[in-house]
């Protein structure tokens, strides 16, 4: 038989199973196949770039002549981080919840039957979603001139930093609420009652100041409004504004007259993170 | 190798596993002990008021083709489940290359492959990609990767489309495609849930060529169900199952032989002094309507003495031994549901397949 010449020793079958270099493989590996399947869909590219552009055109230009400028500053510069901030979230929320599409089409069976942890497999789709996400949101700061927005090195160096905890913020949640999710369907229910809720409730597209109290305190209990506030304070430091600009547009949240530093906002969605990451491992964890 | 079956009580109609299989064996490290591949004791499987696997006790033997055969809703993916940890055996116990897979569930992932009823391939990546990922998911080392892929592409030949996308395969490739992802990290065993559901029997007959290359060269234990007939005939033992236990065990030739004799019949010049030449040296025959019909053991081996016994020139000889069918038929009491009419090519490769 001529096989015994071709045919190879028999490998051990599956060398580094649990090792750490074994598990760092695989985080890289899950997060590799995101960026893959990112960079293929070009319509998820120009999507997640077209309708943060809509609400900036609607928002920027319809609202700015209601609004009006406040010594030199539209509402337009106003509302851009907010936009930014949108794209992130959004992308990373379709990142994460492409789960749903791998259960669907069966290939989650493929990755949580192999024998490796959870806890990589989230991580890898963690990483991922973050990347994809903070690359999506990066591609909005070319906008930044037509806006009126003057970008700096660092102002760039920061808002990158601040979009990648956002999305990881927010690719945990988004797995999290994957995993609990069986059916395609729900996908869409849950992007419109759960995400652009979130969205609009976290002073990405209106000024947290002078609302009434009951909004006031939804917004506050939003995690996402911790992470639009310190993008858009980054942002704001790096612009010659006004006073009256600066009293009329406040970045920083304020709680019960405090105003919160930015280190605490960014713990906030930093706790935010990590509680989902718990329960996005917890959720698919589940065996039947 | 040899000792293995025995003690499993497989008896293989003499060809036994190739040699290669068994230089093979003699090449893998012991750890996993020589016991057999799989060794299952009361397993049920329960969900709700459903009793999907009703008690079932079998034992697959390392190098083994093992095919559990049954209808629809008869517990085969829910075995299968069982074996490969995906769910929790309501009673029982089943052992998978030596590890109990409740308490040594991460043991026996290691140590399997799986091909789902369903497709499980990522169909936005290429072949190679799907491919690459299952070897970090199993941890196969670094250098081992790249020569493994290939190997496997070689295997169910599309290493031609290595670098295609999968969303642009056939329904044919995609299976194979997953047949060589199962085998990418060399498992002891193979488990195939329904490998060929779907495929025209061409590509069905490709992918069992496949599947016995991949037994002969890379020694691997395999365990399949189907509800296919004809190709359960490929398989060292088949197991019949239906409503959840198993109603007959064995290799093909034994659950023919315990429904019926074969047959071998004869048109000669002379019926009559046929009949009698054949009676006279012992033979049991009866005078049917294409001429005499004698009943052997196996029909094979009996051809040749029987046309020389029957001392008359012979014009015709037909030998028939009962199929599958009529072993389902008998235990069941109906017909497996699927027709199979275009079984009869494939029926003679399998048969030229294992006579290599
Ligand atoms: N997750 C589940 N929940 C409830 N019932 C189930 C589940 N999985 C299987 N069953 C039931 O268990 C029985 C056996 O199902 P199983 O999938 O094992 O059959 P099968 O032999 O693989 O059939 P097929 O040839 O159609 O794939 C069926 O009655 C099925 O309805
Ligand atoms: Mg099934």
């Amino acid at each position: 038989m001529t096989a015994v010449s071709t045919r190879t020793p028999a490998v051990a079958a599956a060398g580094t199973g649990t090792s750490v270099p074994g598990e760092l493989r695989v985080v890289a590996m899950v997060w590799e196949r995101e960026l893959i399947r990112y960079t293929r869909t070009r319509t998820r590219i120009v999507s997640g770039f077209a309708q943060p552009v809509l609400f900036l055109l609607v928002l920027g230009y319809g609202m700015s002549g209601l609004v009006g400028t406040t010594g030199g500053f539209t509402f337009r510069q106003f509302v851009y981080p907010g936009v930014v901030a949108m794209s992130v979230v959004m992308t990373a929320m379709f990142s994460a919840m492409s789960i749903v599409w791998d259960r669907e089409f069966g290939f989650l069976r493929e990755m949580l039957v192999a024998p490796v942890s959870r806890a990589s497999l989230v991580l890898g789709k963690t990483a991922g979603g973050a990347t994809v996400a903070a690359a999506q949101g990066t591609i909005m700061l070319v906008l930044a001139p037509l806006v009126g927005i003057r970008l700096t090195p660092l102002l760039v160096v920061e808002v990158i930093g601040i979009e990648l905890l956002m999305a990881v913020a927010m690719t945990t949640f988004g797995v999290f609420v994957a995993s609990r999710i069986q059916r395609m369907e729900s996908f869409q229910v849950v992007m419109q009652m759960l995400l652009m809720p979130m969205l609009f409730l976290s002073g990405a597209l209106f000024p947290l100041n002078g609302l009434p109290a009951w909004l006031a305190v939804v917004t506050r209990l939003n995690p996402l409004t911790y992470a639009v506030a310190p993008l858009r304070q980054v942002v704001f430091s790096a612009q010659d504004m006004s006073a009256a600009a600066r009293a009329r547009f406040p970045t920083n949240v304020t709680i019960l007259g405090h105003t919160l530093p930015i280190w605490w906002e960014l713990a906030v969605v930093a706790v935010f993170a990590l509680v989902f990451f718990v329960l996005a491992h917890r959720g698919l964890s589940r065996t039947e | 190798m040899d000792a293995d079956r025995v003690r499993a009580g497989t008896a293989v109609r003499g060809q036994g596993p190739v040699v290669s299989a068994d230089a093979d064996f003699a090449q893998r490290p012991v750890r996993d002990g020589a016991g057999p591949a799989v060794d299952v004791h009361g397993l049920a499987k329960r969900y709700g008021e459903v009793v999907a696997v009703a008690g079932v006790d079998f034992s697959v033997a390392q190098g083994e083709v093992f095919a559990l055969l049954g209808p629809n809703g008869a517990g085969k993916s829910t075995t299968i489940k069982m074996l490969c940890t995906l769910a929790r055996p309501t009673s029982g116990r089943a052992t998978v290359a030596g590890y109990d897979v409740l308490s040594a569930a991460r043991e026996v992932r290691r140590r399997i492959g799986l091909v789902f009823q369903e497709q499980t391939l990522d169909d936005q990546l290429t072949a190679e990609e799907n491919l690459r990922f299952h070897a970090v998911l199993y941890g196969v080392p670094h250098d081992r990767v790249e020569p493994r892929i290939a190997r496997v592409l070689d295997l169910v030949a599309l290493s031609d489309r290595r670098r295609h996308l999968v969303s642009t395969y056939s329904g044919g490739m995609a299976r194979r495609l997953e047949i060589a992802r199962g085998m990418l990290h060399t498992p002891r065993i193979l488990f195939l849930d329904e490998p060929t559901l779907g495929l025209d029997p061409q590509t069905r007959a490709l992918m069992w060529d496949d599947v016995l290359r991949l037994r002969e060269e890379e020694g691997v234990t395999i365990f399949l169900t189907t509800h296919y007939m004809d190709e359960a005939e490929y398989a060292d033992r088949i197991a019949i199952i239906d409503h959840g236990s198993i109603i007959a065990l064995g290799t093909p030739s034994a659950l023919k032989a315990s429904v019926g004799a074969d047959t071998v019949t004869l048109g000669t010049d002379d019926d009559e002094a046929a009949l009698a030449s054949l009676k006279r040296v012992g033979y049991t025959a009866v005078h049917t309507e294409g001429g005499i019909t004698v009943f052997v053991d196996d029909e094979e081996s009996a051809v040749g003495p029987i046309v020389s016994a029957a001392e008359v020139p012979v014009r015709t000889v037909r030998a028939r031994r009962p199929t599958l069918d009529d072993v389902f038929l008998h235990f069941t009491g109906r017909e497996i549901r699927e027709q199979h009419g275009e079984a009869v090519p494939m029926f003679a490769r399998a048969h030229g397949a294992r006579r290599r």
